[in-house]
């Protein structure tokens, strides 16, 4: 059995969640079944698609992928000049201890179960939700769903899964919202994925407990590329939640994630993230929404952890009167930059979108707000509104906004507005003239700043966003 | 995030017209240290590309329409001075009157600013009797706004601009009128007003610009505003180029320790025009008030670039500009508030207004902010938005055409612009300008 190293002084009592940015900080040893090696060529990406003994088609798609990913430029004519970097050649792209996920905890091996464990996976599971899938590196490792919604016809499954048992779905929307080649990442994506959630809502069916799915990075120089493809038929509604930790190595991580989402007439979505990722984590995700007639996608993103995120959910709105929202939160803490934001296209009468995003620099950390919205011609009643709202705590904090925004046409109406804020120095005073240390009002006050946003979470998780704001505030002060 | 698919392929040849044996001939008589820089220059302006569809200050410009080939640096004009614009009538004579970058006409100054030792002259004038002044002012500040390559074309083919410069503690109550005009097809121009306000000095300067023929022409001009301590410059720029013109116009403002500078650019020709201003407030107390009016109609492309770099705690910008779009016009205001680390106390603001007077219009805004410190006050907005329905519904309601109503509800999405003037005459001169516009 392998060796468990553990670099956490202090157990966590209640673990929810897992985006306490400390609960996340262990690793095991593993010795892995599968291992692609480190470096990416077209025998890495054979490699893969042999071990998931998957269809031709699929072998193609990814090494058309590879191609695309290779004669890309890094985007860093507009993006941070950190993506440099990134080694490509010293990454490990696949590894694994086996493809079936399991579907009870008792199946799953002692170490991963002893990981899943540590950061309340289980315990969750029964108390709120209808479904859970626990990917480790590569693979899932553990996947189930509450009888009574896989009753519904509710399919929730690893992709890898997916792609074997339900091939006529998947392959009908799989790349359809993000193309290959939407970007450097989504085409590096394309070449390796492997796990991720495939979910598929059959019509009229309202999942009524949320789904969620837990990443997992365990091994060093590591690349995690899951791949999500969520489908809500007709009238159909779903929440889904994903976490994900790493622990906190002397190298780079990289995880590059594509999210697609469906939403055909009337369907709702929400599609809740805590991205808490160990401060040596390269997160370079694109998730980007389809919504048809009437439908409703709704992106609340939650970026706390990692070295460099650039993340910024869209909702392509096909259909008439679909409704796109995107809900951002990030903090950004020493040697951090969360570059997030949104994207709404409009592609349909009538169809409106809302984006509102709060960011808080801590100390030298940068927060950046980047954001698309695109009215092309021959379009009526579209409408806009962004906010974007930055805090900045320490004076050599630091924050950024960079919008688009094209508008064609006399029938639509576009709002933007931002700006940038700091603690008041009244309100700090108040609370510690009611006895309040600097810190505890700091926080208060931080908490007040996203309290609006963070109410619209899960009761579990906007309780441990609080709890977290508080953590990352400690120090800051003075 | 890229550029979108508006970016066509680009002319071929980086320098266009303008060749080594074009600059040459260009170079014949100028003193020794004005050729030197005029060289460099050159150099530059030969050695950097033409923008590219990757070039994020480029984004979403249109760069089919910015090249440089069909076109020559202007020849003195026959015919002398030029009828000024009756639209844009003011008490006091233009000071300088350019044609083809040539000074054409000129009104003394009072022998009484004269005498406070105020100087309004020509650029080449200034070469030979004020060399300091130009090489502290002149095209100093950096040029970060995306187009280096069209300043050092600037610079290399300036013939003659205009040069202001207001002793300490004198105060100017006239405006100082300068024309810059373009004649003859495919002519080149390359206009340049340079004013310097020493400390606690204040002056009003109106750059006109126009064509004398309404034929198509380059206009590739600069003005560089510097106002020293306690200084305030007032700055009017009506661009009124002929409709054919590509224009590229670069500004640059500094603002020193409790200075105020107000700027308002009024966009009304040219094909497609790229301006790009930057103003930097560089000590204490300084206020930048920067303000723009658009009148986008055919298939015209307004591009605009700012840049407002907080160097020094308290100091102060506002930038408002409004873009009325008709036809298939189009329009990008790219904005950026800058607040270098320690530069607390800053309070910026950016503003950028869209009315959307035509189906096929298309605005394009990038309102953006990099803050490094905390105890700031920066917010900025943008918005696209047709004409309010209820208020076209009243005018239509008490029987005003429709052409008629718009013009009324386009002066009055204007007038928060306008009504910052102090100037009423300069107030009364622009609306004429902008009636003249909207009547065409």
């Amino acid at each position: 059995m392998q060796e468990t190293t553990d670099t956490l002084e202090t157990t966590i009592e209640n673990p929810v969640s897992g985006i306490d940015q400390s609960s996340g900080n262990f690793k095991y040893d593993m010795t892995y079944d599968f291992d692609a090696g480190t470096g990416l060529n077209e025998r890495t990406v054979d490699y893969i698609s042999s071990v998931k003994k998957e269809a031709p088609w699929i072998r193609e798609f990814r090494q058309n992928a590879l191609k695309t990913f290779e004669s890309r430029p890094l985007p860093t004519h507009w993006a941070s000049k950190d993506l440099e970097t990134i080694n490509f050649d010293k990454i490990r792209y696949y590894l694994s201890q086996g493809l079936k996920p399991k579907r009870t905890w008792d199946e799953v091996p002692a170490d991963i179960k002893q990981t899943f464990e540590r950061l309340g996976i289980p315990e969750q599971e029964r108390k709120f939700l209808a479904g859970v899938e626990a990917q480790f590196d590569s693979e899932a490792a553990y996947s189930n769903i509450k009888e009574a919604v896989a009753k519904q016809g509710v399919i929730f499954m690893n992709s890898t899964e997916g792609l074997r048992e339900h091939p006529e779905i998947f392959r009908k929307f799989f790349g359809k919202v993000i193309p290959t080649g939407d970007n450097k990442f989504s085409a590096l994506n394309s070449a390796v994925f492997s796990g991720g959630s495939f979910i598929y809502v059959p019509p009229g069916v309202k999942v009524s407990h949320p789904l969620q799915a837990y990443f997992r990075i365990n091994a060093e120089n590591f690349g995690q590329f899951e791949r999500t493809l969520i489908i809500c038929d007709e009238g159909s509604e779903l929440t889904y939640m994903e976490g994900c930790t790493a622990p906190k190595f002397s190298t780079a991580t990289l995880h590059s994630a594509v999210v697609e989402l469906v939403a055909l007439k009337g369907a709702k979505i929400q599609y809740i993230t805590v991205q808490n990722w160990s401060s040596n984590v390269f997160n370079l995700v694109t998730k980007r929404g389809l919504a048809h007639e009437e439908s409703e996608i709704k992106w609340i993103d939650c970026n706390i952890g990692s070295r460099l995120t650039m993340k910024y959910p869209g909702v392509v709105l096909r259909g008439r009167k679909a409704r796109g929202e995107v809900i951002s939160i990030a903090l950004a803490n020493d040697g951090q930059h969360q570059d997030t934001g949104a994207k709404m296209v409009h592609a349909a009468d009538e169809t409106t979108s809302t984006v509102v995003s709060k960011s808080i620099s801590v100390g030298q950390g940068r927060a950046t707000y980047r954001g698309v919205v695109h009215i092309p011609k021959n379009l009526k009643g579209c409408k806009n509104n962004t906010e974007c709202d930055a805090l900045l705590i320490n004076t050599n904090s630091r924050t950024d906004t960079y919008p688009a925004i094209t508008v064609r046409g006399d029938h639509h109406a576009v709002q933007h507005e931002a700006s940038v804020s700091k603690v008041s120095a009244e309100q700090i005073f108040y609370m510690q003239q009611r006895g309040l240390t600097e810190g505890q009002a700091m926080s208060l006050s931080v908490n007040g700043f996203i309290n609006d946003l963070a109410r619209q979470f899960p009761m579990e998780y906007s309780v441990e966003l609080k709890r977290l704001i508080d953590l990352e505030m400690e120090g800051s002060v003075g | 995030m890229a550029g979108t698919s508006t970016d066509r392929i680009i002319a071929a040849s980086p320098t266009g017209s303008f060749t080594p044996e074009v600059f040459a001939r260009h170079l014949a008589s100028c003193p020794a240290w004005w050729r030197e820089r005029k060289q460099a220059a050159y150099a530059r302006f030969e050695g950097l590309p033409m923008p590219a569809r990757t070039d994020e200050s480029w984004r979403f410009s249109n760069l089919s329409g910015i090249g440089l080939e069909g076109f020559s640096p202007g020849q003195a004009a026959s015919g002398g001075a030029q009828v000024v614009d009756a639209a844009f009538s003011l008490a006091a004579a233009p000071a300088l009157t350019f044609v083809n970058g040539r000074l054409a006409a000129r009104a003394p100054i009072s022998p009484e600013l004269a005498g406070k030792g105020v100087t309004v002259s020509t650029l080449s004038e200034a070469v030979v009797k004020h060399p300091e002044l130009l090489r502290q002012h002149f095209m100093a500040q950096p040029q970060k706004l995306g187009s280096a390559k069209f300043a050092a074309l600037h610079e290399a083919f300036i013939v003659d601009g205009a040069f202001v410069h207001v002793p300490r503690g004198v105060e100017l109550d006239q405006p100082i009128v300068l024309i810059h005009s373009a004649s003859g097809a495919g002519t080149a121009v390359f206009p340049h007003t340079l004013v310097i306000a020493e400390e606690n000095s204040r002056v009003t300067v109106v750059d006109h610009f126009q064509s004398n023929d309404g034929l198509g022409q380059l206009a590739c001009g600069a003005n560089d505003l510097y106002a020293g301590h306690g200084a305030k410059i007032t700055y009017v720029a009506a661009q009124c180029w002929s409709l054919d013109t590509l224009s590229l116009q670069f500004n640059s403002t500094v603002v020193r320790r409790d200075a105020r500078v107000q700027s308002l650019n009024l966009h009304l020709g040219a094909r497609q025009a790229r301006h790009e201003s930057l103003s930097q407030l560089q000590a204490p107390g300084g206020f930048s008030e920067m303000l723009a009016l658009t009148i986008a109609s055919g298939s015209r492309e307004f591009d605009q670039r700012t840049l407002q770099i907080h160097q020094a705690p308290n100091t102060k910008s506002d930038l408002l500009y409004k873009n009325a779009l008709l036809g298939r016009s189009r329009t990008i205001f790219s904005g950026l508030i800058i607040v270098d680390p320690d530069a607390q106390k800053t309070d910026a603001y950016q503003s950028n207004r869209n009315l959307m007077l035509s189906e096929d219009a298309e605005s394009n805004s990038l309102p953006g902010l990099e803050i490094q410190a905390n105890d700031v006050r920066c917010t900025h907005g943008a918005t696209s938005a047709p004409i309010d329905a209820e208020q076209a519904f009243y005018l239509k309601s008490r029987g005003i055409p429709e052409k008629a109503a718009h013009e009324l509800l386009i002066f009055g999405f204007f007038e928060e612009v306008l009504s910052r003037l102090e100037n009423d005459e300069l107030h009364a001169a622009l609306r004429n300008l902008i009636r003249k516009r909207l009547g065409r």
